[in-house]
């Protein structure tokens, strides 16, 4: 599932596999990365602010992508998320970024999901985000937190 | 006074070092070693899960002994709403009139507190908007596992004191402060918050005895007290918070009921995600079915569950005011907290962020190097909380049974290869041989 992989800087990095319409393993990466930032004690809104983010960032995936693959670089100061996958793309990402746009299908919608709400609790939650999308690939998604409030 | 009090305690006799009770515990606090269980005292939040899969009953939840009552001049008893679904017939006002006829001068339905903290609960549902969902903060358990594993939702608990709390507080500004309160607890959880309380310095509770106990006590007394039963005050709402859904009959349609403390932190991990932002309240409670379901329960709780939901329908909205000027108590802050409700980071590594990232990459390499199947025979509930234990230097790495097999078959491979070597004193023909050789060339 993931693994600390030897890096010189001192940082902890998570990795994490979703798979497309995989429902049940849905949230792992989320629950993964809080169970670390807690072990590292972390403050509270911090942790809280990137478990909401990485949920809606794997949710994203499972619901519109086939397949990706989640990191999270964690460091004192900052966590460095970055989700990529691979799928049919955005198109229109100034489009998907406004609220209640989505292109769920009725099925997805029914339980639950498809709020077009995702893209944007992501960016209330994060410090920065970018996000690239080729259609036909795939999308990418990077999201930067501070723990000392916005800078 | 000593850092933690715990009301769940090991019975060091009876316990068999099984690991059973291990990897249920929601804050991975019980370890095993030397053949018994250890139990992290920081860590523990008595929610009472390893009472209940304990096979050898070597856990228990301690409680106070009936003779401490003699130690007050005079006595009120304050029932779990959850008692009255431990009897098969129940009529609450026999069952009161019981109670007190065990050797109480009064007795105080905690239920009919449940109905003021009900009102208190619904206005403060009002005046704070934010943040939603609000979470009950009745159950202890329950507010201690926030305290250790979900410190970003300490804003959501409700800052109200429990019914337990406020029937006693009740009881003593009522009756007089010279009666001692003592409640008839479905729990150790209840315990706890009485001797070390959350929210308060000193809980308002002289003691608190185990409910099967009482239970026995008022068994003897059941002819006795048909004869002169007493009249129950509470009204149906407060008799159902007995019961898990009890609490949210009364706070409206947009609020859910999760009982059952590994269902409490899957549904506090979607709040935590701001998942359920659209609700305005949670009644959490640690055991399945809620308190009927209470490790020191007797009955069945699923068959007490029942009962106390038609007790509660039959009862209806009838009931008496909890306290007299009740009104003026709720507009001031008669229910609400003292003290603030602090995070209890104790998962933690270390104090200082970097130097936890240090130790958790080592914990991490630990863990690669472990078999990963979580056997529990090395006394820690899995494989990574064994590496957690290694890094923190409460364990060894030889703690693993497999680890220590592979170790020893390591060794027994080198014992055999040394065998085969024979000391040259011995004299190895080819050996000799190649010696003789070397000095004839030197020579
Ligand atoms: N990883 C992705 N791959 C392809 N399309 C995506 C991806 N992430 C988002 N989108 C597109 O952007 C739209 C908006 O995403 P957003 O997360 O805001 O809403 P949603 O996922 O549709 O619904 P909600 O997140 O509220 O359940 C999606 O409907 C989808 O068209
Ligand atoms: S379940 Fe725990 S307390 Fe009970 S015997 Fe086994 S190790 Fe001991
Ligand atoms: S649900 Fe009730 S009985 Fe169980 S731990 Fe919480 S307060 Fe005690
Ligand atoms: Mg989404």
């Amino acid at each position: 599932m993931n693994d600390a992989r030897p890096n010189n800087d001192s940082r902890i990095v998570l990795e994490f596999r979703i798979k497309g319409m995989d429902f049940t393993t849905a949230g792992e990466a989320a629950t993964g990365i809080k169970r670390t930032m807690t072990q590292l004690g972390m403050p509270a809104d911090m942790i809280r602010r990137v478990a909401s983010a990485t949920y809606e960032a794997e949710i994203n995936v499972v619901i519109h992508a086939h397949r990706g693959c989640l990191v999270a670089k964690i460091g004192p100061e900052r966590i460095e998320i970055c989700v990529e996958d691979e799928g049919p793309g955005i198109p229109d990402i100034d489009l998907a970024m406004q609220d209640g746009y989505s292109t769920a299908p009725t099925h997805v919608r029914e339980m639950g999901f498809g709020a077009g709400m995702g893209l944007t609790n992501i960016k209330r939650c994060v410090d920065q985000m970018h996000l690239d999308s080729v259609v036909d690939k795939g999308t990418t998604l990077r999201l930067l937190f501070f723990s000392k409030g916005r800078e | 006074m000593a850092d933690y009090y715990h009301s769940v305690t090991l019975d060091a006799e009876k316990c068999k070092g099984c690991t059973n009770c291990i990897k249920r515990c929601p804050t991975e606090a019980i370890r095993v070693r030397d053949g018994r269980a250890w139990i992290f005292e920081e860590r523990c939040i008595d929610c009472g899960e390893c009472i209940r899969v304990c096979p050898n009953h070597a856990k228990l939840a301690v409680t106070d002994s009936l003779d401490l009552v003699k130690a007050y001049p005079k006595s009120v008893i304050i029932p779990a709403p959850a008692f009255m679904g431990q009897f098969p017939t129940p009529d609450p006002g026999v069952v009161l009139s019981a109670l007190r006829l065990i050797g109480f001068d009064e007795v105080y339905e905690v239920a009919l507190a449940a109905d003021a903290v009900s009102m208190a609960m619904r206005r403060y549902l009002k005046e704070h908007s934010s943040p939603r969902p609000l979470i009950s903060s009745a159950c202890p358990a329950v507010v201690r596992l926030i305290q250790v594993r979900f410190p970003a939702l300490l804003d959501h608990l409700i800052k109200l004191e429990s019914p337990m709390e406020m029937a006693a507080k009740i009881a003593k500004d009522t009756l007089g402060p010279e009666h001692g309160v003592f409640f008839v607890s479905p729990c150790p959880a209840k315990v706890t918050a009485i001797k070390q309380p959350v929210g308060r310095d000193k809980s308002a509770v002289d003691g608190a005895f185990s409910m099967s106990a009482i239970y026995a006590e008022c068994l003897r007394q059941m002819e006795h007290a048909a004869r002169a039963p007493l009249i129950p005050k509470a009204s149906g709402y407060g008799m159902g918070w007995g019961r898990s859904g009890g609490e949210t009959t009364i706070m409206g349609r947009d609020s859910l009921a999760v009982d059952g403390i590994h269902q409490c932190i899957k549904v506090f991990e979607e709040v935590e995600r701001d998942k359920l932002a659209g609700l305005d309240f949670i009644e959490a409670q640690a055991c399945v079915t809620g308190c009927v379901g209470g490790c020191l329960a007797v009955e069945n709780p699923f068959v007490a569950r029942v009962r106390v939901r038609n007790l509660a329908a039959e009862r209806g909205a009838h009931g008496e005011e909890a306290t007299p000027g009740l009104e003026q108590r709720l507009k001031s802050d008669y229910f609400t907290y003292l003290s603030e409700v602090k995070a209890r980071p104790v998962l933690r590594l270390d104090d200082d962020i970097s130097r936890a990232i240090d130790k958790l990459r080592q914990l991490e390499a630990v863990e690669d190097q472990l078999p990963g199947l979580d056997c529990g025979a090395c006394g820690a509930p899995s494989c990574r909380a064994l590496a957690e234990d290694i890094v923190r230097g409460y364990a060894d790495e030889m703690d693993c049974v497999l680890k220590l097999r592979e170790r020893v078959h390591g060794m027994a491979e080198e014992i055999v290869d040394l065998a085969r070597h024979l000391p040259r004193s011995m004299g190895m023909k080819s050996h000799t041989q190649q010696s003789e050789d070397d000095d004839g060339e030197a020579g």
